[in-house]
């Protein structure tokens, strides 16, 4: 080997030494938090974590940094079971946050109760992205079940997103029949029939729709429906919000035995606090989830249109016996789907 | 005699199909990768190459690369070394063995890993109680990374060696040569260019590797997401350009790899001419 190739290696070696080691020393924070998120809230915490870190900052004195990893919010709690030390979670299914305190008893089971508005600083409902002009007259959920309308939402089974969509679809024919449970039933099989494409996740089911070109409507959450009308151009799709719906809320916690262990406590619960604030709740409505603070309700009224919001617990007694009527195999789900 | 094949239009068929299917399979989708992420202009490839994240994740790539590299260089010799030169009991089982990583799919490895080593785990309890934390921290990441990527050294090594027999070490061993020597002396001239081909599928591996890590990363940015899963979380999240801007250089990573192992293998080709 010449001399001039060994000093290349060395050279390559040292560099990708010193840009390994350097990644882990970027931020010279006193305190570091890792934020558990769901997979599509990547730019929306992107754009709240920095003004987080500019009020902590100015408030106590002390410069933090923000960590983020983001995945499905089930692949989350399962990580966060076995040992990922995220300091708070903040999911968009309420059940995966009971999955930390039922399975892994690593938060209270009372942890809705800490945070107003049941833990839920922002809330979303599901949307019809729907065709432009509205080809198919696609107002409210019974217009799903039409002859002639093909849907486009990701498997209940494997997707909160699709949960939503199918509770939503339930509660929706409930309250309009007058609690009429045949009906309901005669209503979602219909519905579920004319499901085009079974997506695994949301993600599936925005390419089946909008780049393949699938389906008639796009059932997801109105924040989705939004940013997705959006990055495939605002005159191709149009968003509707049907007048009943279900309310679909985004669960934050803070993980007890990992913010001990960390000594991020207070942090942690400074951190959630803020999302609760009228700075962070006008950064969250520009993303297009609704929140409760009044004032930036009104601010943002133009982009939520008025619909009647039904919450699971008061629509199905309990998330527990959601899964287990609804979801179990040989649930209601498998049976409107057998023909 | 005429065998099958010989006729000028069967021959040309052959040849316009391979062509065909080469380009169809290979040229076009990785034209199309390098395609994408120029798609919106320079600007862009440039702002996503450049961003933090990416050059996080290319470190972390290159760490990986790096410390697995070595590992597996010094297992894959000792144990070609111990296959081909001693018998003992168990050596055809070794053999077997070494070839678990290939068998085994990577998403099945991690999960063993996390099963492992995770929090509820059997060692992961225990090293919990110390604060070690390998599971979705870049450690881990190492750790299934020489996991997936250790047969290649050996694979590369034993043919070779049991091709070559022992007769030259013994020569040396009736002239008094050390096992270091021996070693040093012999054997490793013997299997250079072996050596450094199991290295660069090594690395290459090593590199591309996504489904074992995507298991055990815990996808925290910034910290636990090297190239391959930069990729696919750049994908999920709309951001094309981004993702195929990774793409690229992971194809690039790839590209020069197999450039220099063309390179290695001609350069061996024309020493043996020589010899």
């Amino acid at each position: 080997m010449s001399v001039r190739s060994t000093l290349l290696r060395r050279v390559v070696a040292t560099a990708a030494l010193s840009m390994a080691l350097g990644s882990t020393q970027a931020f010279s924070a006193d305190r570091e938090l890792l934020n558990a998120s769901y997979d599509i809230a990547r730019e929306l915490f992107a754009e709240l974590n920095p003004q987080f870190v500019e009020q902590w900052q100015e408030e106590h004195g002390e410069s933090v940094s923000i960590k983020q990893t983001h995945a499905g919010s089930s692949t989350q709690a399962r990580a966060i079971l076995q040992g990922l030390r995220a300091d708070v979670v903040t999911f968009n299914q309420v059940t995966d946050v009971n999955v930390l305190a039922e399975k892994g008893e690593l938060i209270p089971d009372d942890w809705q109760s800490r945070l107003p508005n049941y833990s839920s600083p922002y809330y979303s409902t599901m949307a019809f992205l729907v065709r432009k002009d509205n080809p198919k007259d696609i107002h409210g959920w019974a217009d799903l079940a039409g002859d002639d309308v093909a849907l486009v939402f990701p498997n209940p089974k494997t997707s909160g997103n699709g949960r939503y969509t199918y509770l939503a679809a339930w509660a929706a024919s409930n309250h309009d029949n007058g609690e009429d449970e045949a009906a309901t039933r005669d209503y979602m099989k219909k519905m579920l029939a004319n499901v085009e494409v079974f997506d695994t996740g949301g993600r599936g089911a925005t390419t089946t729709f909008a780049e393949r070109g699938i389906g008639d409507v796009l059932i997801t959450f109105e924040s989705e429906a939004n940013n997705i009308r959006n990055q495939y151009g605002p005159d191709n799709y149009e968003v509707v919000v049907p007048p009943v719906d279900i309310m679909a809320e985004f669960p934050v916690t803070w993980v007890d035995s990992n913010v001990e262990r960390n000594g991020t406590e207070d942090l942690a619960k400074g951190y959630l606090e803020y999302l609760y604030s009228p700075e962070a709740q006008r950064t969250l409505a520009q993303y297009y989830y609704r929140v409760n603070d009044d004032e930036i309700s009104e601010e943002f009224a133009e982009r939520f249109p008025q619909t009647t919001l039904l919450r699971i617990e008061d629509a199905f007694g309990s998330w527990e016996d959601v899964m287990q009527t609804h979801f179990t195999s040989g649930g209601e789900l498998d049976q409107l789907q057998r023909r | 005699m005429k065998r099958i094949g010989d006729g000028a239009a069967t021959r040309l068929g052959l040849i316009a199909l391979a062509v065909i299917m080469t380009t169809l399979f290979l040229v076009i989708p990785l034209a199309g990768i390098f395609y994408q992420a120029f798609a919106e202009g320079l600007a862009p490839f440039w702002q996503n190459l450049t961003s933090n994240f990416t050059r996080e994740a290319i470190g972390l790539t290159l760490l990986i690369a790096l410390l697995t590299v070595p590992v597996n260089l010094i297992f894959g010799i000792f144990l070609a070394w111990l296959v081909t030169r001693f018998t003992f009991p168990g050596r055809r089982i070794l053999q077997t063995l070494i070839d678990i990583p290939f068998a085994v799919s990577p998403v099945v490895a991690g999960l063993l890993y996390l099963l492992l080593y995770g929090r509820t785990g059997w060692l992961g309890s225990i090293l919990s109680e110390h604060d070690v934390q390998l599971m979705f921290a870049w450690p881990g990441m190492v750790l299934v990374t020489i996991f997936v990527t250790c047969p290649f050294v050996a694979r590369e090594l034993i043919p070779l060696m049991q091709a070559q027999g022992s007769a030259e070490e013994e020569a040396g061993v009736t002239l008094g040569a050390s096992g270091w020597t021996l070693f040093r002396r012999i054997t490793l001239p013997n299997i250079r260019w072996a050596l450094v081909y199991g290295v660069i599928l090594t690395n290459a591996r090593a590199i591309g590797e996504f489904g074992a890590v995507s298991v055990i990363s815990g996808s925290i940015r910034g910290e636990t997401i090297n190239l391959p899963l930069q990729v696919e979380l750049l994908y999920q999240d709309y951001n094309t350009v981004g993702a195929f801007t990774s793409a690229a250089l992971l194809a690039a990573l790839a590209i020069v790899t197999l450039m220099i192992k063309a390179l290695l293998e001609w350069h061996t080709h024309r020493r043996e001419e020589t010899a």
